[in-house]
């Protein structure tokens, strides 16, 4: 018989966003640090490959003014990585870092000093800045074309590539007797349309020798930038067919590349909620929706489609009669839901008519991410299912509750998944790239692809 | 000791000062790019009662060869590593402000101080060399006083983000659904000759609500900047006489700058070698000069004091820059760190008791700038 397919676990810091159920009595603070390392244990207690930790560079707004139903505050990403390092022994340590508002010289030496304090538990989830908006916090400002940022965010991993390839492996040599510490260090260039890098790098490779690269683009660009460099995939596909035409898209790209499926994992993000019995946890999950998506939050989605004030409509009745305003960008800082606010708002009171459905419930229901509701074997079973039908290869699981959002599922889920014989019993490795079945990057990118970036 | 409002800071350097350092059997240097070598380093010197750790950083690789220790962690993310282990050593990583966001700088110090619970500093540098500059390759190199002038606005804008957030901000208010009170969070709208900063920041004001400054006084330009703006200022002195006049100074100076002196310690750097004789001493300090021979330039600018001797006098040492306050404090530098560590319990100092690095320095937390009320 052969072994059934691993299932792979990460948990996301409920950060800023109205996931965080924070009316809930049992939510403590969003910045205090015993809640990053509760939840960063909790996760090493079950077995987990990684933590993940969002980014943001600047308040969202709405309507022009600081944001204010949501969770707000959050700490510098290296920094609570590199302090869960100390409160931690396995697990992954994985943060999102923008690549707009960063220089890579700086960017190679905080992952590697992560990855190093770390014992080799790093993961850099590389991504763009959505606008000149978060700009006006750099004096690099927001100048930088859409277009280019992609560019420069290609360019920034292939500058910080190079640099953490320009130590030789055997550079660091420590020999008391011959008088000899470390051999000399190449001079690093990197001449790239966006950057003009010529320096000695500090620090000699680091356990994992590059972080793991996580990615999160979608578009057709973004498939096919993860495909030739990521090492995890984090999506919001998280349905059974939605996620096996994601995977098969993701994992058909591979081969151009060199690589094999096997070489990228596909991680989905999802909610959860649990009971003792099935009707017990759909009756949880409908509550904490509707925690989630109070009245006034409830308006604020709809404003963020309609571009307009519509603080004036009862979130517990029909949805406004009036149309869209035509580009209208109300909400700053987070992506914006839709493109053509008048065919997704036609879209909306169809569905609300159909279903009869009040402002609120609509926006319950056309929020929701993928979410595993029931019982704890249940839950297993379908997150077992999602991965041995090749939707998934395992998930980033999103708490609604901080600190204490993931207790539960390790304590019943997890060894649910044990005893199917789908998830781990104790950690094999020590680093990041061990617990998710990665080769070591190294020697691979040194002899084929960094070169030119060396070399130019 | 006969004043124990004398403040004493050891500055971690990889192996030591000395760049030779990582020669010594025990030094350890096999460990020096890990978490474990950083955390024993700063547990040892919290248990031997110091007061706070200086983490040097740079954007350069050291220069010198083969024959010297080359490469460093940054110096933020030690601090962060180490903080969880400790429970009152202050925490002062050195960062650079000439090719680093402030913005950047001002969320990761005051995280610091959330995840020590309120022990974070911060060291403020420049990157003069032409090195720094060219792995950035944003800009040119810059003199002492376009250097400096740039990290006084740094300080400003990391310094107000610091405010950005009254402390009572957060409200969790059910009825009407907010998490803040958005009129407690406040725009810096800093526009100076090197930056413009919008705010707020992303990050809640931290423990101590301004974790501490400090900066190193070595020129006129960095000496304008410690006076106008550090609760703690480093000093290289050749003399005991030479330190006290230069405390003076900067006292006078302080004054001038409409600041309380009493508020802001001058820390006099101290190399440092311990052994069971000052002979002993001397012979191990001769090793490491020969072991460097060649290969080490001598340093720029003012030799620093030297104590290589028995712990015993570093005692009487430090009980002279007391009395005769020739300085508020010191900063050990070892030139080799593992023997040093190893005997500075010896001093005989009182463990750490102190909440915050404010409290121990006896400043008191201040309100926000942008405070339009005492907070509850």
């Amino acid at each position: 018989m052969t072994p059934r397919k691993q299932v792979h676990l990460a948990a996301h810091f409920p950060g800023v966003n109205n996931t965080t159920v924070w009316a809930d009595p049992d939510s403590k603070s969003q910045i205090d640090f015993s809640s990053f390392a509760h939840l960063a244990r909790t996760a090493e207690r079950g077995l987990f490959d990684f933590f993940f930790l969002a980014e943001g560079l600047r308040l969202r707004e709405h309507r022009d003014r600081i944001h204010d139903l949501d969770v707000v505050g959050r700490p510098d990403t290296f920094t609570v990585l590199n302090a869960l390092a100390g409160v931690t022994e396995k697990l992954g340590l994985a943060g999102t870092i923008n690549t707009t508002f960063n220089e890579p010289f700086e960017l190679a030496k905080q992952f590697a000093s992560l990855d190093h304090l770390s014992g080799g538990r790093a993961a850099w989830n590389a991504v763009t800045s959505s606008d000149a908006f978060t700009g006006e916090n750099f004096r690099r400002g927001g100048y930088l074309e859409h277009s280019q940022r992609y560019q420069r965010a290609a360019e920034v991993v292939q500058a910080t590539r190079a640099l953490w390839d320009s130590w030789p492996d055997d550079a660091l040599v420590v020999d008391r007797a011959a008088g000899v510490f470390a051999h000399d260090v190449p001079e690093t260039q990197v001449r790239t349309s966006q950057f003009d890098i010529t320096g000695r790098f500090v620090l000699p490779p680091s356990p994992q020798g590059y972080p793991v690269q996580l990615q999160a683009g979608d578009s057709d660009d973004g498939r096919e930038f993860g495909a030739a460099t990521a090492d995890a995939i984090f999506t919001g596909h998280g349905t059974l067919e939605a996620g096996q035409r994601f995977y098969a898209d993701l994992k058909g790209r591979l081969a151009k590349y060199g690589r094999t499926p096997d070489e990228l994992k596909i991680l989905p993000a999802a909610t959860f909620v649990l009971g003792d019995t099935e009707a017990d946890a759909h009756d949880r999950a409908r509550h904490i929706r509707l925690q989630q998506v109070g009245p006034q939050t409830a308006i604020a989605f709809l404003e963020q489609v309609w571009g307009r004030d519509l603080s004036g409509y009862d979130p517990d009745g029909p949805l406004p009669e009036v149309e869209p305003a035509d580009n209208v960008d109300i909400t700053r800082g987070r992506v914006r839901h839709a493109k053509d606010p008048r065919a997704v708002a036609q879209a909306w009171r169809a569905k609300a008519e159909a279903e009869n459905l009040t402002i609120r419930e609509l926006i319950i229901e056309v929020t929701a991410r993928q979410q595993f509701v029931g019982t704890p074997a249940q839950v297993a079973a379908q997150i077992d299912e999602h991965v041995q039908a090749d939707a998934a290869d395992g998930f980033i699981l999103v708490p609604h509750l901080t600190p204490g959002g993931l207790d539960e599922f390790v304590d019943r889920v997890v060894p649910e998944l044990q005893e199917r014989g789908s998830f781990r019993t104790e950690y094999t490795g020590s680093t990041l790239r061990d617990h998710l079945g990665l080769r070591p990057p190294r020697t691979a990118h040194r002899s084929t692809a960094h070169e030119g970036a060396r070399a130019s | 000791m006969a004043d124990s409002t004398l403040f004493v800071a050891v500055e971690l350097a990889g192996t030591g000062v000395h760049p030779a350092s990582w020669r010594r059997a025990d030094s350890r240097a096999e460990d020096l790019f890990t978490g474990g070598y950083w955390v024993d380093a700063v547990t040892t010197a919290e248990h031997a009662g110091v007061d706070a750790a200086f983490l040097p950083d740079s954007f350069a690789l050291q220069p010198g060869g083969p024959g010297v220790t080359r490469g460093r962690l940054d110096a933020v993310a030690v601090a962060a590593r180490v903080a969880a282990a400790t429970h009152g050593i202050g925490l002062l990583p050195q960062a650079a402000v000439t090719h680093t966001e402030p913005f950047h700088l001002s969320k990761a110090i005051a995280s610091l101080d959330f995840a020590s619970l309120g022990r974070a500093g911060w060291e403020v540098t420049v990157s003069e060399s032409t090195a720094a500059a060219k792995a950035f390759g944003r800009k040119d190199v810059q003199d002492p006083e376009s250097l400096w002038h740039e990290a006084d606005e740094a300080i400003e804008v990391v310094s107000r983000l610091w405010d950005s957030w009254e402390d009572d901000a957060e409200i969790r208010d059910v009825p009407t659904g907010r998490f803040i009170d958005r009129d407690k969070l406040h725009y810096i709208d800093f526009a100076g000759d090197n930056f413009s900063v919008k705010g707020p920041s992303i990050t809640p004001r931290s423990p101590q609500g301004q974790p501490i400054v400090a900066v190193r006084a070595t020129d006129p330009a960095s000496t304008a900047v410690a006076v106008r703006r550090a609760d703690l200022i480093r000093i290289s002195a050749a003399s005991p006489a030479a330190a006290r006049a230069r405390r003076e100074d900067l006292r006078t100076a302080l004054r001038a700058a409409d600041r309380d002196p009493d508020t802001v310690r001058v820390l006099l750097d101290l190399d440092i070698h311990l052994a069971d004789s000052v002979a002993a001493a001397a012979t191990e300090v001769l090793e490491l000069d020969q072991w460097a021979a060649p290969a080490s330039a001598p340093r720029a600018g003012t030799a620093p004091l030297r104590h290589l001797g028995t712990t015993s006098g570093l005692w009487r040492l430090l009980d002279e820059i007391a009395a005769d306050r020739i300085a508020d404090g010191v900063v050990l530098r070892p030139l080799a760190a593992q023997p040093a560590l190893a005997r500075l319990a010896e001093l005989g100092r009182n463990p750490l008791t102190a909440s915050t690095f404010r409290h121990r320095l006896g400043l008191p937390r201040p309100l926000s700038r942008y405070a339009t009320a005492p907070s509850n």
